[in-house]
């Protein structure tokens, strides 16, 4: 089997990661409208809260997820309803420098109650590996891809068929027309940036299995989950699920083909090609 | 000059303490010299800073035991050049009589600087660019290798470890961290290849971004090109990765050997990997287990932080102190050029690093550090070389994990 | 906007540059530093602002041409000798063909807003990675320039204690105030306001609206570009990672986010502001061993603006005094 199989198949378990963290940002973009440049400090906290799950309660960290998204979730809702609110229609630029404060205080107040040292969780299987045909894959990627799969099924699920779904997808599509229908459109933003907090949470949860933790590492992960979200289409749930797949691949096959050093200017370059030529990404709508 | 409220409080303890132990009683004759201590205390480095302040507090309780008369000032320098020189400036205008500092090349150089210019001996403990000591500086020594220093102390174990295990590796690949950490090294390894020549030849040189969290192609790579050897250039998080990659994709070369890199010493490593990090080796300076103070150093250090790493950081954290308060006890004077004079005839055999004497020379740079092997055994860091301050023999090449 | 005129305004100019050209007679060497820091802040803050608060454009990679200044300058110098002012023209125009490249290509292809914000972003943190694979520079081993010890001040040659780069930066910080202030009363001045407030209108009144954004972006990259340069004759040491990265550009808008975005004012006294208080706040956290509270500060002041002042306090604190527009 060419190696190359390898790293495809690497990326895309990498990737289904990348797409649930991206996909928090997608879906707070999309119905709520805010560029939310605090989303790799909101991860980083998932992260910090699985580490004290994991010490408090002793869950194993997958099992984490689940309590970690409700904790974001409620996190991020409060935060909408109590801050962001007034300012869905004021300039970008002032919602842009809001969040940016916001982050800036997240990660300074992380460092101050966590400090600085590295950390993480070591779960059993860590050095496990599933073995198909001469292909070799990471337990814990698999499932760390298994956990991302899930969430977002249960995320489409949720916009698909149940009445608050079905809501905000309408005020997503025409927020008049849903006030006008009766819709507590305030209330729904709450709710939509609370999921889009939960799901960067999972993912945060799912990332600690593969990374450490320490309060610098958000930046890089603000800015990987903006490449994902405009290649595959602000507002769209496939697109960031499809996007973060492609970053996830096209980064293994970059550092195979080219230098391994340089596979994030590849996301980069990635990124303002999309900007120029097609700038509502691969399934998004033209903004 | 004011003295502000923090180091009068500070000092007033000091003070206290020193005259209140045996010791203070007995030999309370010089008054504190104060050092400032400048680290990257918060920004991306604060980790490293924490690692370096704990070995700092553990060797200060023990160096005012030994009786030196002294006082440590905190300095943050923020894990940025600007900020580390306007925290010196903070620091001499607070009254330190000298300077330490500070991990960071960059932020070293920029603190160098200003202590050259107010004329404040300042001690690098840790920081490795050469040009450092390049400048002509009067004031500014250093007991720290440079990344020439290490990597050539670094390599030349590599011959050692080859005739005393009798095992020679023909070919070798090269993996290394992309930052300015892993480029000096690389270079200083390929220069001494250039120089000296190496019993096996690099096929392939593997760079990689230290963000990542996945090196399953650069692992894969090596595999491909399937070397006796594997040297790293690393850091902690990613060597982690990167063994349990090799693991995974059953991939295990005759060793794994770092020329000088944080990580594999680490209790994280060994938490992380188990016995798969067991037999990796790292050459750099280390504490010698031949020195008492070294034992008490270690011993100390993990009854107060059995998480830690008491390592090559802590041990040259306590270096810089003592070279600091020696200088002192024997210019006997806080005047910056008395104790510039007595850094520069510093001699101190007592130490805890292995290596001969501390001493500087005219650019005042400590040229006697060399590196020791340490692989880990049995779950520990074990000095296996140079033979003279070993605990134990080197195990090479590693034993099959499958 | 009216640009400033009257009396009252005058002797409060006055009065301020009185003020900074005698401050360094009477700081110790801590202080000095810290002016410098301010004066660097000041003046990355005031270049910033021509795009920002002039044309509207937001710019979130701005740290892309102080590093472009930087680098350009120092290595001219370390290979080939060459004079730090002639080694910071060419880092200008390095810098300029690099804003006008970003600025062209997203204007052409209708970048704007939060995209362009994203855009700039993406380019600099690419060309960091480049840098970091440039040996010619010394990659990511850093590039170091020889320092000399300074027994005097070399204007020429860019080698001098901190008081000389701190007026270096002041007559800068001065010469693009008075370039604001006089573009805001000249034409282009009006038409930037008018693609700041609405670039469709702008453009239905036949405004060439690329031509005015493209001259922003670039006279703003330019300008900052000289910042770089001249610090790194100060430094003396340059990595793309220090250099190049995110959390620099985001320094570089705090200041006049919080002073005022599109005033003329409003990025200096921003710049004081943090400056001063961020001190003080390294201060207090050292005091109770609470390190980076400074970072903290920073983030919460950025919040508390937004939602307080948007406009800065620049605004507020004129009215209090009544000086600039707001003199009656």
């Amino acid at each position: 089997m060419p190696p190359y199989v390898t790293f495809v198949v690497d990326g895309i378990l990498t990737g289904a990661v990348y797409g649930l963290m991206a996909l928090g940002l997608s879906v707070i973009f999309g119905v709520v409208r805010i560029v939310n440049f605090a989303h790799g400090e909101m991860m980083v906290m998932g992260m910090y809260a699985t580490i004290l799950l994991h010490k408090y309660l002793g869950l194993d960290p997958l099992l984490c997820a689940p309590l970690n998204a409700l904790i974001l979730f409620v996190f991020g809702f409060a935060l909408q309803r109590g801050l962001i609110n007034r300012y869905i229609f004021r300039p970008e630029h002032e919602q842009f420098i809001l969040m940016l404060g916001i982050a800036t205080l997240l990660t300074s107040s992380m460092l101050m109650v966590f400090g600085p040292d590295a950390r993480n969780v070591q779960p059993d299987y860590a050095l496990d590996s599933f073995q198909i045909g001469s292909l070799i894959l990471d337990k814990v990627r698999v499932f760390a891809a298994a956990g991302a799969v899930i969430s977002v099924t249960l995320l489409w699920a949720f916009f698909r068929y149940t009445r608050t779904g079905k809501a905000i997808r309408a005020c997503a599509d025409n927020q008049v027309g849903a006030q006008v229908v009766g819709l507590d459109v305030s209330r729904l933003y709450g709710v939509t940036f609370g999921l889009g907090a939960a799901c960067v949470g999972a993912a945060g949860t799912l990332m600690l299995l593969l990374v450490d933790v320490q309060p610098y590492i958000s930046t890089d992960y603000t800015l990987l989950s903006f490449v994902i979200v405009i290649v595959g289409g602000l507002g769209s749930m496939p697109g960031a699920l499809l996007g973060g797949l492609l970053i996830g691949v096209s980064e293994g096959l970059s550092a195979y083909l080219i230098t391994p050093s340089l596979k994030s200017m590849f996301s980069f370059g990635l990124l303002i090609v999309v900007l120029l030529i097609r700038p509502q990404g691969l399934f998004g709508r033209s903004a | 000059m004011t003295l502000s409220r923090r180091s009068f409080t500070r000092g007033a303890l000091a003070a206290g303490a020193l005259a209140a132990s045996p010791v203070g009683r007995a030999r309370a004759q010089m008054a504190p010299i104060k050092i400032g201590s400048l680290l990257p205390r918060s920004g991306f480095e604060a980790f490293i800073g924490k690692d370096c302040q704990i070995g700092l507090e553990v060797a200060e309780k023990i160096i005012k035991d030994m009786g030196y008369s002294f006082e440590v000032i905190d300095g943050d320098t923020e894990s940025n050049p600007q900020t580390a020189r306007t925290q010196a400036e903070r620091l001499i205008r607070d009254g330190c009589h000298m300077l330490m500092g500070s991990f960071d090349s960059a932020q070293t150089f920029a603190l160098a600087q200003v202590a050259e210019q107010h004329g404040i001996p300042m001690v690098v403990n840790i920081g490795a660019d050469p040009a450092i000591t390049e400048q002509g500086y009067k004031f500014v020594f250093r007991n720290f290798p440079t990344s020439h220093m290490f990597g050539d102390n670094g390599m030349v174990l590599f011959d050692q470890l080859f005739k005393i295990t009798g095992t020679t590796p023909k070919t070798a690949v090269l993996t290394y961290v992309n930052d300015s950490f892993g480029e000096a090294t690389r270079k200083a390894v390929i220069s001494y290849r250039d120089r000296f020549g190496l019993p096996f030849k690099i096929v392939e040189q593997i760079g990689y971004s230290p963000q990542t969290n996945d090196l399953s192609v650069e692992v894969a790579k090596a595999k491909a090109a399937n070397p006796d050897l594997q040297i790293v250039i690393h850091r902690l998080n990613d060597i982690i990765i990167m063994v349990r990659e090799m693991v995974e994709q059953r991939y295990q070369p005759m060793g794994i050997i770092s020329p000088g890199s944080p990580g594999m010493q680490f209790p994280q490593f060994f938490k992380a990997l188990g016995k798969y990090a067991n037999y990796c080796i790292t050459n750099q300076p280390w504490l010698d287990p031949k020195q008492p103070l070294a034992h008490r150093f270690q011993t100390d250090f993990y009854k107060a932080h059995p998480d830690y790493l008491c390592g090559l950081e802590q041990g040259f954290m306590f270096e810089g102190l003592l070279v600091c308060v020696d200088a002192y006890k024997r210019a006997k004077s806080t005047k910056p050029e008395a104790l510039a004079a007595a850094l520069r005839t510093t001699h101190i055999t007592e130490r805890v690093m292995i290596g001969g004497a501390i001493t500087f020379d005219a650019k005042g740079q400590n040229t006697h550090l060399p590196s020791a092997s340490v692989e880990n055994l049995n779950g520990k860091p074990t000095v296996v070389l140079p033979e003279a301050n070993a605990e134990a023999k080197p195990v090479f090449p590693m034993p099959r994990w499958f | 906007m009216r640009v400033p005129t009257g009396r009252r305004t005058n002797a409060a100019l006055l009065v301020a540059a009185a003020a900074a050209l005698v401050l360094p007679l009477f700081a110790g060497s801590y202080v000095l530093s810290v002016l410098v820091v301010f004066m660097q802040a000041a003046y990355l803050g005031l270049c910033w602002n021509i795009m920002m608060g002039f044309a509207g454009q937001l710019s979130l990679g701005h740290a892309l041409y102080v590093g472009l200044g930087a680098y350009v300058a120092a290595a001219l110098y370390v290979h080939f000798g060459l004079l730090p002012w002639a080694g910071l023209l060419a880092g200008v125009a390095v810098a300029a063909l690099a804003g006008a490249f970003i600025g062209a290509l997203s204007f052409r292809f209708g970048v704007t807003g939060v995209y362009f914000a994203l855009l700039t972003i993406a380019f600099d943190e690419a060309t960091r990675i480049l840098f970091d694979h440039f040996s010619w520079v010394g990659g990511s081993a850093g590039l170091f320039l020889p320092v000399k010890t300074l027994t005097h001040n070399d204007v020429l040659h860019l080698r001098g204690a901190p008081e000389m780069f701190y007026y270096i930066l002041l007559v800068f910080s001065a010469a693009v105030l008075a370039l604001s202030r006089m573009l805001l009363g000249r034409r282009v001045g009006y038409y930037w306001l008018a693609i700041r407030e609405d670039q469709a209108a702008a453009q239905s009144l036949g405004i060439n609206v690329f031509r005015y954004k493209l001259a922003a972006v670039t006279l703003s990259a330019a300008l900052t570009a000289v910042a770089g340069a001249v610090m790194a004759f100060y430094d003396n040491n340059l990595y793309p990672d220090t250099v190049f990265t995110t959390a620099g550009s985001v320094a570089i808008i705090t200041a006049p986010v919080i002073g005022g975005v599109g005033t003329l004012f409003g990025p200096v006294l921003g710049a004081f502001v943090l400056t001063t208080l961020g001190e003080a706040m390294t201060d207090v956290g050292a005091v109770f061993g609470v390190p980076g509270l400074k970072q903290w500060f920073y983030g919460a002041a950025l919040v508390i603006i937004v939602l307080a002042q948007p406009a800065g306090l620049w605004p507020w604190l004129r009215r209090r005094l009544r000086v600039g527009e707001d003199e009656r």
